[in-house]
Order: structure tokens, then sequence, then C-alpha cells
């Protein structure tokens, strides 16, 4: 039937067509800084877009669906502002040459899928213990390995927290619709600037390619944050100077400063000990800057959470389903809350102990074999946590509204 | 050549911080360190415009000592880390001290992408023909037979021919030398830091302490003697019969060329995309 496959040929192009409109439009409001009007785009759209609002001016990445978007975009947009852009030989480059390029003074950025963010572990360990600002974008698919490209999965929050070598504390947001893509990749470079570190960004597969109808805020809106200098004469300069709160000035190669860094543990002026006090006071001084910014860094959504029985706890496309289930149990007499992190890392403690107080069942829907369920188990007061139900998926589907009400009816 | 007395070479060290240094006696790392501290002095660069990147490894520890901006990264990954810098500040002239391990094995990737893409970097790489750092193992230029911890009974792969490489990669500039040579390391860095493109620079070095141990190789004086007797410069080649070039290493420049370079090529496409907008 050549006619019927000709049909199915135009149809596609035709896609493609209103698809490259789409960007198109959408890159227009993106140029045009004020007055931007509803636009209809895609996660990874909003990821890039976001970026490049947040000033990011370095991209070094590997392709992998489901990411490529971003790298393709920025590939393209980059250019024109006078950013870089380099497609790097693989994702253990890629991860190095951001780090490099931020020692340099960019606000750098790579985006990555599972398998290319396993191949960055050691690099971001890295940008961790030196700190130095980076953002890695993480659109998650079903692993282990190749596993099912590109079904969405929830896999790699515990690997976004502890894929690295060694103790050091994570920077992890989480996003659930396509506008908070782009509000938390600006979050993301902003806190990376801000605490000088490698800020993770995890997005579903699910969300980098859904699309949405968002307006982009106008850029006089935008709150972007740029890594303080210092002002010191360079002879007084500390590359981990022991200033309010650990946030220490930060100067780029090339300015004059002429500092060493080096993933050995080092002491305030970045050079490599052994001294037993100065490696710890090094830990100390990365566990803290999370630790004492608490406020600053957590971000959540509490969804119908104040006369709640039941409560969801659930993270990016997971909890748009858990939401749709709280509309639809509610509807019923149901009375049931969600409890959303958009920072997954650190952990919310304080939020979901208050929860776990007000509530007698918290369901944890997630697209991996238990991962944040544990968390909240941690986190249950008396320790019988058999009032906290996981509800996981790991082949390729999503978690419905329906399965989340039928676990709700199970429970109750 | 640019006579560079030892007190200039001292006013280029982290002496206050970083010494003693952690090298062993008799290794030929501090040897080559004053050399490219004399090249690059000799040149007269604004030491705040150098960033001196490395890997792992004995040799990679060489940019905590200088003064310069000097950034010490993972095993494998200095060209990686170089490239961002360089691509991001054009302006920084960014030299990486990398070893044969960390180079050509881990690190192999790397090198020869920086140099198909022929970016603005000068490498120098210390080839020691073995793992220093860790003890002896072997590596992919530890020679055929010769022993290593983990080729105990002698190694059986053959080994690679970096120069080779890279230049089958597309560097622009490619030269070699050894440690013995210390004016010609010099004089390479000079031309390295000088040519617009992807360079590498690699000096035969020794590890007197476990390579030598390992191979009976009589101490550091008498290896440093060996580089000298069993090198020949690269002009001598032609006119001597073939069994005496066989198995000698051979000092000089075997390619200088200018390519396009990455940053300007890229610099270029920016302008380019730039222009698209306004004849819109
Ligand atoms: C990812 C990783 N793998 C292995 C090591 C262990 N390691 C440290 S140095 C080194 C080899 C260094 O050899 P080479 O680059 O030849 O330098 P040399 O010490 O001989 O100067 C190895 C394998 C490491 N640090 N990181
Ligand atoms: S182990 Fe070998 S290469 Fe390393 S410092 Fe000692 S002599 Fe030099």
């Amino acid at each position: 039937m050549p006619n019927s496959k000709k049909t199915t040929k135009t149809t596609k192009a035709a896609a493609k067509e209103t698809k490259a409109q789409q960007t198109d439009t959408a890159l227009k409001e993106l140029e045009s800084k004020s007055k931007r009007k509803n636009v209809l785009m895609q996660g990874n759209e909003a990821v890039s877009y976001g970026a490049l609002d947040a000033g990011c001016n370095f991209f070094a990445g590997y392709p992998i669906t489901p990411s490529t978007e971003i790298a393709e975009i920025l590939a393209a947009e980059l250019p024109k502002r006078g950013g870089v852009f380099i497609q790097m030989e693989d994702e253990i480059a890629s991860i190095c040459a951001i780090t490099g390029a931020s020692l340099a003074g960019a606000k750098a950025l790579t985006a990555t899928s599972g398998p290319g963010f396993s191949l960055m572990q050691e690099g971001i360990g890295f940008a961790k213990i030196t700190e130095t600002p980076c953002v890695v974008v993480n659109v998650q698919r079903v692993g282990p390995s190749t596993g099912m490209p590109t079904s969405p999965a929830q896999g790699d929050i515990m690997q976004a927290r502890w894929g690295s070598h060694g103790d050091a504390p994570a920077i992890v947001l989480y996003p659930d619709s396509v506008k908070e893509c782009y509000e938390l990749t600006i979050r993301a470079i902003n806190l990376s600037e801000k605490y000088r570190t490698c800020v993770i960004l995890l997005l579903d597969e699910v969300l980098g390619h859904m699309r949405e109808s968002v307006r982009l805020p106008d850029m006089e809106n935008v709150r972007v944050i740029n890594r303080i200098k210092p002002t010191v004469p360079p002879h007084w300069y500390k590359h981990y100077d022991e200033n309010q709160k650990y946030l220490s000035p930060l100067a780029s190669y090339g300015e004059g400063y002429r500092f060493h860094v080096t993933g050995l543990t080092h002491d305030a002026l970045g050079f490599p000990t052994n001294k037993a006090t100065e490696g710890a006071e090094m830990m100390e001084r990365l566990r803290k800057k999370i630790s004492y910014n608490i406020r600053d860094l957590v971000q959540i959504e509490s969804h119908q959470l104040e006369d709640a029985k039941i409560a969801l706890f659930a993270a990016g496309i997971s909890a748009r389903s858990a939401k749709a289930a709280v509309a639809i149990a509610r509807s019923e007499g149901v009375k049931v809350g969600l409890l959303r992190p958009l920072t997954i890392w650190p952990f919310p403690d304080e939020a979901v102990r208050k929860m776990l107080q007000h509530v007698e069942t918290v369901i944890v829907p997630e697209l991996n074999q238990g991962q944040l369920i544990h968390e909240i188990k941690r986190l249950t007061k008396d320790k019988s946590d058999s009032n906290v139900i996981g509800l996981q998926r790991v082949n390729g589907k999503m978690i419905t509204p329906n399965d989340i009400l039928r676990k709700i009816k199970e429970v109750m | 050549m640019a006579n560079i007395p030892q007190r200039v070479v001292h006013e280029y060290l982290r002496h206050d911080k970083k010494f003693p240094h952690v090298w062993c006696a008799g290794c030929s790392n501090g040897t080559v360190l004053g050399a490219i501290i004399r090249g690059i002095a000799s040149l007269e660069l604004d030491r705040n415009d150098i960033v001196m990147v490395s890997g792992i490894g004995c040799s990679s520890r060489m940019p905590v000592y200088v003064d310069f901006n000097t950034l010490h990264t993972l095993h494998g990954r200095a060209i990686a880390y170089a490239t961002g810098i360089k691509l991001y500040k054009p302006n920084l002239k960014v030299i990486v001290i990398t070893g044969d391990g960390d180079c050509t094995a881990i690190g192999g990737n790397h090198l020869i992408h920086a140099a198909r893409r022929n970016i603005d970097l000068s490498v120098i790489l210390i080839n020691n023909n073995i793992y220093g750092m860790t003890g002896g193992q072997c590596s992919p230029t530890t020679p055929h037979e010769a022993l290593a911890t983990t080729m105990p009974y002698g190694n059986i792969e053959p080994d690679f021919d970096i120069c080779q490489l890279a230049m089958g990669a597309g560097a622009s500039h490619v030269a070699r030398t050894t440690a013995f040579h210390t004016q010609e390391v010099q004089k390479m860095v000079v031309d390295s830091l000088t040519h617009p493109g992807f360079s590498l620079i690699e000096v035969m070095s020794i590890c007197p302490v476990i390579f030598g141990r390992l191979n009976k190789k009589g101490g550091p004086a008498q290896m440093m003697k060996d580089l000298r007797d069993n090198s020949i410069p690269l002009t001598a080649v032609d006119k001597l019969p073939p069994e005496k070039v066989e198995g000698k290493i051979i000092r000089g420049t075997l390619r200088k060329e200018v390519q396009p370079e990455y940053c300007n090529v890229y610099a270029d496409l920016v302008a380019r995309v730039q222009n698209m907008g306004e004849d819109k």
C-alpha cells in the first residue's frame, strides 16, 4: 500500500515541521526578554531556556536520549550569545570540560541520561571537593545499563546522592512540570554559583519530552545569582576561605590570583594536605555549607495536607499522577494530601517529620524498586514503619492516578 | 637559546608553600620541571596568563610546585579539563603535564580528540615507561618484555609510539626528546607555547626507583647516560645505517605545521552566526 505509506511520511514530516515551528515561537519569546507570552514547549526546551536566562555560557556534552534536545538547542543558541558549545568525546570529558571552564569563570552546564550520569560520577566528586560551580542535568531513563531506551524511570535518586565515591553532600532538584524545568534550571545554576558545588537537576524522561504551555517570566523578574568574586589582593586570597556560612569568594583563572586546585584533600589555600586536622576541616566545610543552609536549599510543595489522613510523597512525574489522584480521592470524600519535594537532596526532613505527625499512612509512588521510601521510613518517629507504603514500578510505564487511587483504597 | 639562571627558576616555585617535593631522589621529574620553567621564563610570559593542568601520577604532581594558575585533576582527564579552560578563555596559555599512563591509557581518548580538534594546548608528556605513582605496573609504553609488577614474567604487550599516535590523530606540533637533553626540552617548550595549535612534547624520562630497580637499570646516573646513548637526533637518522637507528629514541620535531586552531575556528563560527542575525 504505497499510498498509505506516503501519507504517514507526510504526516511525520508535518509533525516535524510543527515541532520546529513551536521551537521557533518559544525561542522568540526567549529572545524578547520582556512581555513574554504563553508558548508550548518541551521540558528539555524549558531546561535550555532556563540555562540561557540564568546566564549559562558554556555547555559541553555528549548525545544521549532523552536529554539530547538540550544539547541541540544550546548548540544553536550559545554561539548567538557568544557562549561556548562543544560536543565532547564522552560524558567523562564533558563533566571535566565544564569544570575547567567554570574555573576560568564560566557558568557551565551539561546534560545527560543514566549511562552518561554514571560515567560522570568521578568528575562530579571532583567538582564537589574543589568547590567548583557547575550543573549536571540528568534526564532519567530505565536502567540498569542501557535499560529501556528511553522509557521513564526514577532510578537515579540515590545515585544523584551517593553516586560519586567518598562522602560529600549533594544538592539535587526535581521538577514536576515544564514550567518548573525552566525555574529549577535557573535555581540549579544559581545554587551552584552560590554554594560553589556541582548541582544536579533530575528530570523524568516524560517531562523532558512532554509539551506544556508556559509563560516564561520577563527577564527583569528572573533572579540570577553570580558567584562572589574576591576583593582582596591576590596574596590574601584563600580559595576556600572560612567565610560566613562557608560560602567564600571564588577567583577565576587569569585574574591574577594564581591559586591551586586539586582533588586531593586540601587546606584553605587549596594545597594538598595529609594532616588529620586539615582533612577533617575540609570535610566539615563541605558538610556545613549544606547543613547550615537547609532552609535556603530545601523547597517543597505541600498540597491539601492540612486535614489529610493519608499522605502521598512523590517527586517529578510521579507527583503529577499523585496530584491527580488527590483530586479524584477528594471528590470521593477521601482525605488525601501530597508532599512533593522540589529539592530531594538535602532531603526535606523537617517537612516530612511534620507530615508524619499528622497523617496515619504515607504512600510513596516512585518509578524504581524503592528509593525515596527509605528516607521516609528513616524519619518515622516510633520506628514502626508499617504505615509507610510503597507503590513501585520499573517496567518503563508511568504510575497512573488510578494506580495510586487503588492503593489509597487498599490502605483505607 | 636563552640562558636562564637557577635564581630565575626559583622565582617560579612556590618555595615557601610546597617544598620538599614528593619525588624520589634521582627521579627526572624535577629536571624536566626545571627545563619547562626555563622555557616559559625565556618567553617572558605573564604568569597570570599561564594555566598548568595535570592528571594523576608522579609527573602530574608538577603543577603544585609552580606559581601559575594550577589544576591537578583526575587520572587521565587533564586534557578534558584543559579544553574547557582554553575554550572559555582562549587568551590563557594552557600547559598540560601528564604521564604515559595518564595520557595514553586512561586518558587516550581525550588525547586523540584534542589532537583532532587542534585546540591550542601544550601537552608535555613525561614518559617513564611505567606507572610510577602506583608502584610499577605496566603502562602502554612499557617496553615489550620489560618487567612490571603486573607483568612479572615480562611485558607480553607491544608498546605505543606516542608521537605517531598523536600525529595520526592530527596533532599539528609533535616533538620528542629526553630528560637528559634539558636544553632541547627548554627549546621544545618554547616551540610548543608559540605554536598556534595542539602540541605534544614527549619527554622520555627515568623512574630509577621503580622501573630502574625492577629492570636492573643501574641507578639514576646510569639511566640518564642511557637516555643520552640510546637516543639520536632526527637530523642524524638519514645519515646512519638502519641498524644504528633500530630501537633508538628519535629526538626532534616530528611535525610542525600551522592548521586551523579550534578556538579560532569557534570564534569564527560565533562571528558568522551573529552576523546571520544582523542580515535578517
Ligand atoms: C580512575 C583512577 N584509576 C586509577 C588510579 C590510580 N593511579 C594513580 S597514578 C596511576 C598511574 C600513573 O602513571 P603515569 O601516568 O605513567 O604517571 P607516573 O606516576 O609514572 O609519572 C594510577 C593507575 C587513579 N588515581 N584514578
Ligand atoms: S616512583 Fe619513579 S617516577 Fe615516581 S617519583 Fe619515584 S622515581 Fe620518579
